[in-house]
């Protein structure tokens, strides 16, 4: 799993590619909760590149959600593979998460 | 169904996940399974059929290490079982979750504490991240806002579900059921069965269930293993083991209950010879 982040201007773009699992989820974690400290404006997550992800994945993006909310930051998700998404609707969470298409319609109106 | 699934080093796309070779095993000196031979395909929900005292349950403990044969083969994701110590054991034990008939709960814990058991004890997830966890699989199974009970204050249905909770905590390669529908009312078994498909579609589980709830079997099954007093009666697709002529297999999907055949001499025996006997 590689995880890389860019500043866009108006929001963090989180790069997330490869297998998502139990080993890896808390490096994910740390770069999530390290931007809303920061209270960035706007987290835009793409998971375009990640080709499975497990339970402590998903929750680990719950957490980031959660975070942001807190302090009225935006977080949205793009580019969900199907099988990605998959998991989301299997958690219930496709209306919990603003979730996009593509990450250029996931930073419209940010 | 094409499967997309989680790669894994030690057990490739096309190398059965359970494979099981010339099985038997005693209780005592009566044998309870005679030569059992079966693969289970990764991404597969494999049935275990069979009426009361067939061997089925027997047969899946065997299969998940807790008890050993007395001769014959079981590999896990490729790797032969019966010789290993429990430190292996427990490496494979994280890859595969069971359910077990009566929900298997800590009364002493919560439900929360239940699910959340094997990634505190396997994992070094946060515990921010585990209590999402907890409650996003307590979810999965319809009992959010459980997780504060003991088990000793939910219904028999629910304990069970609390299980399965637990059971999948660990997101595992296999998930293994111990008679999932028993104790639960029509519209859950069938919320169940649903729940099982998903997995399996979702992240692409390989699925093994012991049942003899025919509904479910054929809402699940991909294939079937069905026994007979500890004997593989047949194996295949369900739809072509519905059609094997074995009378015992069509007794058993025609619900036809044994006929009294008793042979006076041989009861005779069994009444004078002690309690190995069988009739």
């Amino acid at each position: 799993m590689e995880i890389e982040t860019q500043d866009l201007g108006s929001a963090c773009l989180v790069q997330v590619t490869g297998e998502v699992d139990m080993s890896n989820s808390p490096t994910v974690r740390e770069t999530l909760i390290d931007l809303t400290d920061q209270k960035v404006g706007a987290i835009v997550v793409n998971l375009g590149g990640v080709t499975y992800m497990d339970s402590s994945g998903i929750a680990t993006l719950v957490e980031g959600l959660q975070e942001a909310n807190a302090y009225g930051g935006k977080f949205r998700l793009a580019a969900l593979t199907p099988k990605v998404m998959q998991v989301f609707e299997l958690a219930r969470l496709t209306d919990v998460f603003e979730i996009f298409p593509n990450v250029e319609q996931a930073k419209e109106g940010l | 169904m094409e499967q997309e699934q989680k790669s894994s080093a030690s057990a490739p796309q096309d190398e059965p996940i359970i494979q099981v070779r010339n099985l038997e095993t005693y209780y005592g000196t009566r044998k309870i399974l005679h030569d059992v031979n079966f693969n289970v395909a990764k991404g597969e929900i494999f049935v275990i059929l069979g009426g009361s005292g067939s061997g089925k349950s027997t047969l899946l403990r065997h299969i998940i290490g807790l008890l050993n044969p007395s001769k014959g083969s079981i590999c896990l994701f490729g790797q032969e079982t019966t010789e290993l110590g429990e430190e292996e054991w427990d490496a494979l034990r994280r890859r595969m979750g069971v359910l077990y008939q009566g929900g298997a709960l800590f009364n002493s814990m919560t439900v929360g504490d239940n699910v959340a058991l094997p990634l505190r004890e396997f994992t070094d997830l946060p515990e921010a991240t585990i209590g999402i966890q907890v409650r996003m699989k307590l979810g999965q199974v319809d009992l959010a806002g459980f997780e504060d009970l003991k088990p000793d204050q939910l219904s028999g249905g629910m304990k069970k579900r609390a299980g399965l909770a637990r059971a999948m905590a660990m997101d595992p390669e296999v998930l293994f059921f111990d008679e999932p529908s028993a104790g639960l009312d029509p519209i859950a078994g069938a919320g169940l069965d649903d729940l099982i498909l998903k997995l399996r579609e979702t992240f692409g589980m390989t699925i093994v269930v012991v049942t003899h709830e025919m509904e479910s079997v054929k809402k699940i099954a991909d294939r079937v293993i069905m026994l007979f007093k500890g004997h593989v009666a047949a194996v295949g697709p369900l739809d072509e083991v519905m059609q094997n002529q074995d009378p015992m297999v069509q007794q058993f999907f025609e619900r036809r209950p044994d006929e009294e055949k008793l042979d006076p001499k041989e009861y005779l025996e069994y009444l004078t010879a002690g309690g190995n006997r069988e009739l």
